[in-house]
């Protein structure tokens, strides 16, 4: 078991440390550097700045060492909590980026909630009624399901509300709650606008979990212990949920880790589609405008989430898996 | 005593019926099992020939164009899709209403009103742009197009037009032929890296498989789209289309190699203690002789099905990626390119068909699908 976390926690770190390389690339790989833009923006306000000093400011930001050099240090001024400053808004990377980052996770979160609580009373639905006509569409809703991206759903819900409702189900606050501060009635009015874009996100995931249970329940339900504990005259219902489900749900856990990269993708242009404040439209916003050091450090940030959430399944799995836990 | 023991191979050669099912498995090619197992499946075959279909109207996309598709014109900005009428009165003649535009001066839209007193005539290989055909001889004949008299450009617009006055249906076929050759590239791209480190992987195993196993691991875990955003953001922008196109390929490719890895390393896993690669190795085949002669025609069916499910995830990305204005950029014409226009909800709301170019990324996906489940399960003809 130990064996186990410990494997888990050396693949974390090497995917953090592999998401830092990538962040610091995309910090990198436009032309010029900050100085250059910092330096074009002084200019544009009127401001003279003498070849002298710009020499003076690349020093000071460490800009003319070596490009490992300036790896470390970007990595070590991140561990003091320093991300930067955003060119565009001039303000820490941080507090640009503020609760953006919780909304975001807030939203996949959701997302695997609805994911789980419409995927598993379907599948095994489809399983025990296998070939009946709700099987049947269940799995063709689910085949759309994977096959439409989940920012041209989220167009298309958006287009049906917008035409049929009058309303846009854009943002995930309501005007009054947008800028206050965190309370009870804000998480409220959240949750009731958190759940249209988390099952637009969550859709294709659970197409996809459905089909799992399905096949897993499917195979379970074929064995002798099923057979042996109808045959002790245990109800229909309790024969299948106590025992074969219970089964067939391992999946769930273990998929989470696939499913949240999938997931936090997804969020990010469903985000944009359905202008959500979230971090989303703000790194793509820093994209067109070059502002690299946001964008570099929302990818970095979001990655991170993604290693601690797959982390956190990974454990949930110890813990609900027995085979996991005993083994040496 | 032939009679008694008929051997393989020494019996005489009959003539092989339909009926006789049983003596036509026996003889069959392993090719010919996967082509009769791939048949039963209806669903994956209506599919192949949707696949087969949109790569067609790729190579021939400016043959099944009405226009020119940058042909711009503010006076045909935003039109709705014309109907195309197709009886007068009791007989087959294919016609649309001609369309006058006006702008209205109170909200300054442009309002466009049918003239149905002025018929014009729709008809097949009809004369319209000039181009080359397949890029061999010069030809101005068209799928579609008006009679004689009219120029498509002014008259015929199926599937309406974007902002800048442009025919969507020319657009849309045009993007087409991007979106589907992208979605090739990217993973003939990926099958390379798949197929050399899934290879390595499996056919060493080891050390070098637990190396390649993490790093994929660790590739498979990294969220995808904000990552190809900051990778397309960081192209220059006095790039070339072409340049773009490859860029965006090779970004794409970099994660979706992993699921191929994973079925190519499988297969070798699975074949290598096979008696037949066993012989072979005892003989004294070279290493590479093994490899290709050996065993990759063993597993090329697997591959084929794998690579036909890793497309519709190339074709979302390229899409996805267009849409968000970080992909091709105009005047390249993808339909991620196209459903940018649909972006925002007001725009959605008064010209709903700048939607339309979702439907064929929907079809394609699915037919993708559908066609790769049929590739796989007939992969293998010898199961079940």
């Amino acid at each position: 078991m130990f064996g186990y976390i410990l494997r888990r926690l050396l693949i974390a770190m090497g995917t953090v440390w592999m998401i830092s390389m990538i962040a610091f690339a995309i910090i990198q790989l436009p032309p010029g550097d900050y100085v250059t833009s910092y330096i074009a923006q002084l200019m544009a306000t009127g401001t003279l700045v003498t070849q002298e000093e710009a020499e003076n400011l690349r020093i000071q930001y460490g800009l003319h060492q070596p490009l490992y050099a300036q790896y470390a240090r970007w990595v070590w001024l991140m561990m003091q909590g320093n991300f930067g400053v955003s060119m565009e808004w001039q303000r820490p990377v941080l507090e640009v980026i503020g609760d953006r980052l919780l909304l975001t996770a807030l939203l996949a979160f959701a997302a695997v909630i609805f994911t789980w609580i419409l995927a598993i009373p379907i599948g095994i639905y489809s399983a025990v009624r296998q070939y009946s006509i709700g099987d049947y569409i269940f799995t063709f809703i689910g085949f759309i399901g994977l096959a439409v991206p989940s920012f041209l759903l989220a167009l298309v819900v958006m287009y049906l509300t917008f035409a049929y409702f009058g309303a846009s189900i854009g943002g995930l606050f309501s005007t009054e709650y947008l800028d206050a501060p965190w309370s009870l009635a804000r998480v409220w009015d959240l949750c009731k606008h958190l759940w249209v874009p988390a099952l637009i996100l969550g859709t294709a995931g659970t197409a996809q979990l459905v089909r799992i249970l399905r096949a897993n329940l499917l195979d379970e339900l074929r064995k002798p212990y099923v057979v042996t504990a109808r045959a002790k005259g245990l109800s229909e219902l309790r024969t299948i949920l106590k025992y074969p489900v219970r089964v067939a749900l391992n999946p769930f856990i273990s998929t989470i880790g696939y499913t949240l990269p999938f997931l936090v993708s997804g969020s990010i242009i469903v985000s944009i589609v359905l202008s959500l404040p979230t971090v989303g439209p703000l790194l793509l916003k820093a994209l067109i405008a070059q502002d690299m050091f946001l964008a570099g450090t929302i990818v970095l940030l979001l990655g991170l989430m993604t290693v601690i959430g797959t982390l956190i399944s990974d454990i949930l799995l110890v813990w609900i898996d027995p085979r996991i836990r005993l083994e040496e | 005593m032939a009679k008694y023991a008929p051997v393989r191979g020494v019996e005489e050669p009959r003539a092989v019926d339909a009926t006789d099912v049983g003596e036509r498995l026996y003889v069959a090619s392993q090719w010919q099992l996967m082509w009769w197992r791939f048949r039963k499946h209806r669903l994956a075959m209506a599919a192949g020939a949707v696949v087969a279909l949109f790569y067609l109207v790729a190579i021939g996309a400016d043959f099944v164009a009405t226009t020119d598709p940058s042909l711009s014109d503010a006076r045909r900005s935003l039109m709705p899709p014309q109907r195309i009428y197709l009886f007068e009165g009791w007989r087959f003649r294919p016609h649309v209403y001609a369309v006058t535009g006006k702008r209205d001066l109170r909200t300054f839209k442009r309002v466009y009103t049918t003239d149905p007193s002025k018929k014009i005539p729709v008809q097949f290989f009809a004369r319209g742009f000039s181009y080359t055909f397949l890029g061999l001889f010069p030809t101005d004949r068209h799928l579609l197009g008006v009679g004689e008299g009219y120029e498509a450009a002014q008259t015929l617009f199926m599937l309406g037009t974007d902002v800048q006055g442009r025919d969507l249906w020319s657009r849309l076929l045009f993007a087409t032929r991007i979106s589907m050759s992208i979605g090739l590239v990217g993973v003939a791209l990926s099958l390379f890296l798949g197929i050399l480190l899934g290879g390595l992987s499996g056919y060493y195993g080891g050390f070098v498989d637990g190396l390649i196993q993490r790093f994929i691991e660790i590739l498979r875990s990294i969220p995808t789209i904000p990552l190809w955003m900051g990778l397309a953001a960081a192209l220059p922008r006095d790039w070339s289309i072409l340049q773009i196109y490859f860029a965006i390929t090779i970004i794409i490719s970099l994660v979706g190699w992993t699921e191929l890895a994973r079925v190519v390393r499988g297969r070798f896993l699975a074949l290598r203690e096979e008696d037949f690669i066993v012989s072979a190795r005892l003989v004294g085949c070279s290493q590479m002789r093994i490899i290709f002669v050996h065993m990759v025609p063993s597993f090329l069916s697997h591959i084929i099905a794998a690579t036909t499910l890793a497309l519709p995830a190339m074709i979302i990305s390229e899409t996805s990626l267009s849409f968000l204005g970080l992909g091709l950029r105009p005047p390249a014409v993808s339909w991620g390119v196209l459903l940018q226009q649909a972006q925002n909800v007001q725009t959605v709301a008064l010209s709903p068909w700048l939607m339309l170019p979702a439907i064929p990324v929907i079809i394609a996906v699915l037919a993708f699908n559908f066609l790769g489940d049929g590739l796989r399960d007939a992969a293998d003809p010898y199961g079940q």
